[in-house]
């Protein structure tokens, strides 16, 4: 009963923070929408047994990823609400319909699956079970995602640094 | 007795109120600690009027920030205002939920999870929301110039800190925070501690952690986001009274919790140095909260003796030398963990 509950709070607070990210007009109160948004996600992840993926949700995404988009909004300063709103008649109804579309699909995709759903397992997500499928069976796509990163890194700097 | 300390009814309130009491009530014992210390160090008197010895200083602070008017600024972000003293204070009480400090395990910590140190991290990773937010809502220069600097100091020096703690997760094999000390007990006493193991690299990653520490709590030698000389008081500059209270509070807050935590993990917790007789009849919260006091020592005595870095060198000094030393250090902590294994 207490799970059902946490998980209905969760999930309004997750709908509400995510309609935010997007509708409000400050970027500061936008990113803030955001990282609330990771909060409730974090705690849908425990409720799933996935202790580890929730506190490196909360770590990466809330404690790091998330201080940098402030530290970035905050550097620009990207105060003032009228030079950011987007201008045009066709775009509106475009993207509505994209956004109408997207649910479909994944209403579509949940729903029919739903009957096979089975309660998560209370040991496939400590740290121990996640290491261990990490290192085995899924460990070409982990040393390619490494991979993948280093490139992105590299680039990064490439690109900053012109004349190295 | 016991059968009161196996419901959880009972000992899940008592444990909260333990750590946060203690940590709480540790605050304003610390404060005075420190100007008393700084003014020993600087041959000065420091506060000796209110009470024996001025123990009644943080009293007197107390009430008088209690009573200060609430300045609020004309264009503020009110809401974001408000929010980030709460945003910064709610993440540091959080954090020592995870820290055993006896080895009785009814009593703390207050949960004994399996991914203690990451819930740490994950905790003190949250705080420097309240700084970056108190600076950029307050409106003001100096309190953004504050917030930026905290932002970027704190993911600097979090990868170094994650890297030490890392080298500590591998001898232990273990995420939980009680696990950690208990891979330390031993017949040697201190020699079995992380900070001895395989001489010298447990030395070098506690070195990393304590340098680390000092700039994730924004201490001196680290303090820019509030260097006074340049940012007037940086990210607090436009916050009074209980506000202002609220970012002391946390910061003196931290200071214990990542104390705590470098006991925990390469000093031992509550081990005693030496396994034999006269050392082990002193009780095990005895002792950490000796070596807990030896690090909050440490944290003034370095605020007394060192200047305050520039800003490029402390870059320099996160980036080119603390985190390729923490790598390296790790690299050779997993090739002896590996070859003895």
């Amino acid at each position: 009963m207490f799970v059902q509950i946490l998980f209905g709070l969760m999930a309004i607070v997750i709908v509400v923070t995510s309609i935010g990210v997007v509708a409000v007009r400050n970027p500061v109160r936008s990113a803030l929408n955001l990282v609330a948004n990771f909060f409730a996600l974090a705690v849908l992840y425990l409720l799933l047994y996935a202790q580890f993926v929730a506190a490196v949700q909360i770590i990466v995404y809330a404690g790091a990823i998330m201080v940098l988009f402030l530290f970035t909004i905050m550097l620009l300063n990207l105060g003032s609400p009228a030079e950011l709103s987007e201008r045009g008649e066709i775009k509106r109804p475009i993207t509505w319909g994209l956004a109408l579309l997207f649910v479909i699909v994944l209403a579509g995709g949940v729903f029919s699956r739903l009957s096979e759903a089975q309660p998560a397992q209370d040991d496939i997500g400590t740290v121990q079970m996640v290491g261990k499928f990490l290192f085995t069976d899924w460990v070409y796509p982990f040393e390619l995602t490494s991979i993948l990163l280093l490139i992105a890194i590299v680039g990064a700097i490439v690109m900053a640094k012109r004349r190295l | 007795m016991s059968t009161l300390l196996e419901n959880p009814w009972f000992v899940i309130p008592l444990r909260i109120v333990i750590v946060l009491g203690f940590v709480l009530l540790a605050v304003p014992v610390l404060t005075w600690v420190e100007r008393r210390v700084l003014a020993l160090m600087q041959i000065r008197k420091g506060p000796n009027r209110v009470g024996p010895a001025g123990l009644l200083q943080p009293v007197a602070d107390g009430i008088k920030l209690f009573f200060k008017e609430d300045v609020l600024p004309e264009k503020v972000d009110r809401f974001i205002y408000f929010l980030a003293p709460a945003g910064f204070l709610i993440p540091v009480l959080c954090a020592p939920a995870v820290i055993p400090w006896g080895p009785d395990d009814r009593l703390t910590p207050i949960a004994d999870i399996n991914i203690g140190i990451l819930f740490l991290l994950a905790m003190t990773s949250l705080t420097v929301y309240g700084i970056v937010l108190a600076g950029w809502s307050s409106n003001n220069k100096y309190s953004l110039l504050g917030g930026l600097r905290a932002s970027a100091q704190t993911i600097s020096y979090e990868l170094a800190m994650g890297l030490s703690i890392i080298s500590v997760v591998l001898l232990t094999g273990s995420l939980s925070m009680r696990e950690m000390v208990l891979n330390q007990q031993g017949n040697l006493g201190l020699l079995n501690w992380h900070v001895f193991r395989f001489f010298p690299l447990g030395l070098i990653a506690t070195g990393i952690f304590l340098i680390a520490m000092l700039a994730e709590t924004n201490r001196a030698p680290f303090d820019l986001p509030e260097a006074e000389t340049e940012l007037i008081a940086g990210y607090h500059t436009e916050y009074s009274s209980m506000k202002f209270a609220m970012f002391f509070m946390g910061e003196y807050a931290s200071m214990i919790t990542i104390s705590a935590v470098m006991v925990t993990l390469f000093f031992g917790g509550w081990l005693s140095p030496l396994p034999f007789a006269p050392f082990t009849w002193i009780p095990g919260p005895l002792w950490f909260l000796i070596k807990l006091g030896v690090f909050i020592y440490f944290f003034i005595w370095v605020r007394a003796t060192l200047p305050r870095l520039r800003y490029d060198m402390l870059m320099r000094l996160g980036w080119l030398r603390l985190l390729p030393t923490a790598l390296v250090n790790l690299f050779l902590i997993a090739t002896v963990v590996w070859w003895l294994s």
